[in-house]
């Protein structure tokens, strides 16, 4: 085994866990947006997969990735908002719904994208936090992306608004029970739907992470489940967007840690360390939940506890 | 009238099946605009997947090929559907249960071809039924949302079985494709017949659903299942034993999908390998919710998607299409079939309507108060 | 509920798909060209395998009287048996290329079996004489000398005498680049160590990333890989100004600065082999291997950043290749853990058939399998 430098290994783990983190980071605060209001969004695999071609495609033909970002979101906006609407029709299984809009989003993402599979786009710019230092792993670990500072910043401006301003007020009444809301002259229906888009605008951006800056390329493996993950990272996080910030970080460094341990010569099992996280989930979801209570916290409209 | 009363009759007897129709047909416009929009012969490609999906005989072997585990992995979703349940996790009971058929024959002596796999099946069905059972058993001891973690679990699934597959349970052989030790020849299932090359698993699959069928809507505990599915607290009430019935139908959905896992295996791969991991159990979901959880239509969407997988080598070969077009008609058709559903209400309605023979006054007969 | 409506709509669909059939049968006609079929396992232009793959199936587009067609992302399953027998039966395909390695067993031993008058090359060295059917063969690279040469020229540029190797699965095929990656560059200077990290599958862009990442943190200044698709990694190393070497295709484009040299199939050789040998009416070609003297691979024009006694080292080797004289693997050869695996005095060949199953890591190469 190679000298195990433990700074550098705990560095390049942080390093990393930022790095693969920031994707869970938005699609997780758009899922929470949208099942705080009421409404379970599986179909963010396939808007996150939309959102990193489109933002591809888009800093691809512009020359600006911000622009592709701008585009991600956009795309997330209006497969969100369709997700939105049909879940509003009646008899329309929300979950049902979100696994057919993954292919939908999936298939038109791999059909638009095989022109763009072969050309590079440009990247997102990059916050150089370490520059102070002479070590080039200190500077690059510390390298962190624009986008991670602007998905703390939500995460901080949504967990301030749903608990001090009307909206979030609003929001959250419409989620826990919707015949109050209805009462207090709100519509339940139309908050959802406003819900659901700006959650699939953020998954988009969170797409749009993958392939303009890390991995960095557009390519049909992009994702790896990263959209249904983030639905069982807001549960874990149990509909908080602090907890789902440090939920985030945690699933980033569970995705990080099996190359940096086999970077200094630990390497087996690796399959197992991708299942970590996973396995992490599922035993504080058992060991949290009571029979009748099910989770605390969650929404009482959504579908997924009643 | 006796014409317009059987037609009013055809109408109602029809009309269920009108979101369908409406669903293939939107779905059918979408795709053409979607093709025509890029300048791409929409209309040739919607007849290249009549054509490949049913246009000849071969077409069909290949279509049904395709829907045989889909059968198997869509009742996986509907029977614990049933009882109000929403299982995603096919997937990792397919895989688990293709491990357990493919390494049965090494924990056995050398047994008769039929009795292996009896035995190959029962432990295939017997994996996966624990699998998903655990879903349920959580969901009941501990209240845990058996959607996310029947989809936990079939991640920790996917990542066991290649953890096995390429440790432990390596066949040393298998160099450069991790696999199990391949089944003995006479283990292996072949096709119905050497016209019809479609293997067993079709049989299984079909059988499967009629079964499932009898059981959901003919059967007392197929009765239980659905009072406990459609009200909990009714059932609680009447005194059904509501834990042991969602058991049930979890173990029964895990058993289909291990039973799916156990034919890949043994009339397809010959032995357990990453190829296994081919999304028959996502597919498995669409399959149930689009054929609404009822077990006969289950069979005839599952061919429906079958054909739509078969049909897109030839949009590849011959219009140059990417394969992600199949992708996309299968998402139109499936988002179509479940946003038509919401004219579901109306149908009862109209039904209604239609039902009552028309009111004909006669002269005069209002002023008779 | 009734199914009658979606009965109805496959009875409607297979007679717009009869109809449309009819005109296939110019397929058949006596004066047809070859028609050739290429089967991919990923996308067609993925900067690596499958890309190798299809530039050379583009150049044989350009062959006189042959006609191409190619079907992308299909996987190892029952899905490639329908495909092959689909460019057979709806194109009138006689030799096809499936081109994944897990196609063969059992997929196109089944296939083959099934039509003796087609042919099948499988690329990737798995046909064996008393087993697998006649018109079945495969062929294969010994790529293994490009990365010896790879390593020879990170060798000399590495300025931290660390070098890092991305791999996907520890089989014998990517030990075997992994070794002679390892053993060229210790023959430019013995206390040059790689390391080595295990993705799990051929295709996971994030974890590629963040393994090349981790090993550059780690001091590695030079990457090469062995996964489907090495553009992340190339362009991941370029961002940190790290070096790479790339593998199946070139990946020049890619990093401007950083690029040495790459190892590249040139599939063209085989291709053209086995059109020429049909073509000619020749029998099939079974077992068709390479490197580059046979030039089944190749490797890419050394970049910008190589120095002069870099290149003359490389080229010293790579002109020893071409004569037949060089023996990558002989002994005395140790493995990472003390042992020996080569004996003093025994050199294997590269048609060796020891060097097809190992499973060891040399002496220089950190990690385990």
């Amino acid at each position: 085994m190679a000298d195990i430098d433990l700074s550098t290994f705990v560095l390049a783990l942080l390093a990393g866990s930022i790095r693969v983190g920031t994707p869970f980071l938005f699609v997780s605060l758009g899922e929470c947006l949208t099942e705080k209001s009421g409404r379970i969004n599986l179909g963010l695999e396939g808007i996150l997969v939309a959102g990193a071609m489109s933002g591809y495609a888009v800093a691809c033909m512009s020359g600006s990735a911000w622009l592709g970002v701008g585009a991600a979101a956009g795309v997330g906006l209006l497969l969100g908002l369709l997700h939105g609407v049909a879940c509003s029709l009646p008899r329309v299984n929300d979950i049902a719904f979100g696994i057919a809009l993954i292919l939908l989003g999936t298939g038109l993402a791999f059909f638009l994208g095989k022109a763009f599979i072969q050309p590079q786009a440009p990247m997102l710019p990059s916050l150089a936090l370490g520059a102070w230092s002479t070590a080039e792993r200190v500077r690059s670990a510390l390298n962190i992306n624009v986008l991670f500072f602007v998905g703390v910043a939500l995460a901080f401006v949504l967990h301030w608004g749903l608990r001090s301003t009307r909206w979030g007020l609003m929001l959250r009444l419409v989620g826990d029970h919707a015949e109050s809301a209805q009462a207090l002259g709100y519509r339940p229906l139309r908050v959802r739907i406003v819900a659901t888009a700006i959650g699939g605008a953020l998954a988009g951006i969170g797409g749009a992470y993958l392939s303009l800056y890390y991995p960095g390329s557009w390519n049909e493996g992009l994702s790896s489940g990263q959209g249904l993950m983030a639905v069982a990272l807001v549960i874990f996080a149990r509909w908080r967007p602090l907890a789902c910030l440090w939920a985030s970080l945690l699933f980033g460094a569970a995705g990080a840690i099996g190359p940096a341990l086999q970077a200094v010569g630990i390497s087996s099992g690796y399959y197992l360390f991708a299942a970590a996280p996973y396995a992490l989930t599922l035993v504080v979801m058992y060991a949290t939940c009571r029979r009748g209570r099910t989770l605390g916290g969650a929404p009482g409209e959504l579908s997924l506890t009643r | 009238m006796n014409a317009s009363r059987t037609l009013r009759r055809l109408a109602g007897a029809l009309l269920p099946g009108l979101p369908t129709l409406l669903a293939v047909l939107s779905s059918c416009v979408l795709f053409v605009l979607f093709l025509a929009v890029q300048g791409k012969p929409a209309w040739q490609a919607l007849q290249l997947v009549g054509e490949g999906a049913f246009g000849s005989w071969f077409a069909l072997e290949n279509t049904l090929q395709r829907s045989a585990p889909l059968m198997l992995t869509a009742l996986c979703v509907a029977l614990p559907a049933r009882a109000g349940l929403i299982i995603i996790g096919g997937e990792g009971a397919l895989v688990l249960g293709g491990l357990a058929a493919a390494v049965t024959p090494l924990a056995l002596p050398h047994l008769a071809p039929w009795l292996m796999l009896g035995c190959m099946g029962i432990a295939a069905m017997l994996t996966g039924a624990l699998w998903i059972g655990l879903s349920g058993w959580m969901r009941q001891r501990r209240g845990v949302n058996e959607t996310i973690s029947s989809l936990l679990l079939s991640y920790i699934a996917l990542a066991l079985f290649r953890q096995l597959v390429e440790g432990p349970l390596r066949d040393p052989a298998s160099l450069n494709k991790p696999s199990t030790r391949p089944l003995d020849d006479a283990y292996l299932i072949g096709t119905i017949s050497d016209s019809f090359e479609v293997h067993w698993g079709l049989v299984a699959g079909v059988i499967a659903c009629v079964l499932a069928y009898v059981l959901v809507r003919h059967s007392v505990k197929g009765f239980a299942l659905a009072v406990v599915g459609g009200n909990v607290r009714a059932a609680l009430m009447i005194g059904l034993p509501v834990d042991r019935l969602i058991l049930l139908s979890c173990l029964l959905g895990g058993a289909a999908a291990g039973l799916a896992g156990m034919f890949e295996v043994t009339a397809v791969q010959g032995s357990a390998n990453a190829a296994l991991i081919a999304g028959y159990g996502t597919s498995g979901i669409l399959v149930a919710f689009a054929a609404r959880h009822h077990p006969l239509a289950i069979i005839a969407c599952a061919v429906l998607l079958g054909g739509l997988e078969a049909s897109g080598g030839l949009l590849q070969r011959r219009l140059g299409l990417p394969d992600a077009t199949t992708l996309i008609l299968e998402g139109l058709l499936f988002t179509n079939l479940l946003l038509w559903e919401a004219l579901g209400g109306r149908l009862a309605a109209w039904r209604l309507k239609l039902a009552q023979p028309p009111v004909t006054l006669e002269k005069g007969a209002l002023q008779h108060g | 509920m009734s199914n009658v409506d979606r009965r109805n709509f496959i009875k409607l669909a297979s007679i717009i798909g009869l109809g449309a059939a009819l005109p296939l049968s110019r397929a058949w006609s006596a004066d047809a060209p070859l028609v050739v079929g290429f089967i991919y396992v990923g996308a067609r232009d993925d900067f690596g395998y499958n890309q190798a793959h299809a530039q050379a199936a583009a150049i044989i587009k350009t062959l006189p009287n042959v006609k191409v067609i190619e079907e992308e992302n299909v996987p190892e399953t029952v899905a490639v048996q329908k495909t092959m027998e689909a460019m057979i039966r709806q194109d009138g395909a006689t030799l096809l290329f499936p081109t994944s390695f897990g196609y063969f067993d059992p997929h196109v031993v089944k296939v083959a079996k099934k039509y003796p008058d087609v042919r099948f090359a499988h690329c990737g060295g798995l046909w064996q004489k008393d087993r697998d059917p006649m018109n079945a063969g495969s062929f294969f690279g010994y790529i293994d000398e490009a990365q010896y040469l790879n390593g020879v020229v990170a060798g000399h540029m590495s300025q931290s005498k660390k070098l890092g190797f991305i791999a996907a699965k520890p089989v014998p095929q990517v030990l075997r680049n992994l070794n002679a990656f390892a053993m060229g560059a210790r023959s430019v200077d013995p206390g040059i160590v790689t390391t080595v990290i295990f993705t799990g599958d051929w295709s996971l862009p994030v974890k590629e990333a963040e393994a090349a990442n981790s090993l550059i943190d780690q001091g590695c200044d030079v990457l090469t890989c062995h996964v489907d698709g090495p553009k992340v990694i190339v362009e991941t190393a370029e961002k940190r100004g790290a070096m790479t070497c790339g593998y199946h295709a070139s990946q020049a484009a890619l990093a401007p600065k950083g690029y040495l040299t790459g190892a590249e199939w040139n599939w063209e050789t085989p291709y053209r082999a086995h059109v020429a040998a049909i073509q000619s009416g020749a029998p099939m070609i079974n077992f068709l291997r390479g490197g580059l003297k046979e030039g089944f691979v190749k490797t890419s024009p050394y970049g910008p950043a190589v120095n002069a006694p870099a290149k003359q080292q490389a080229d010293a080797i790579k002109a020893q290749m071409l004569a037949g004289s060089f023996v990558i693997f002989k002994g005395p050869l140790k493995d990472n853990k003390g042992s020996v695996v080569i004996a003093d005095g025994v050199a294997q060949t590269q048609t060796d058939i020891a060097l097809e199953s190992m499973n060891y890591l040399v002496e220089g190469v950190i990690g385990q399998i």
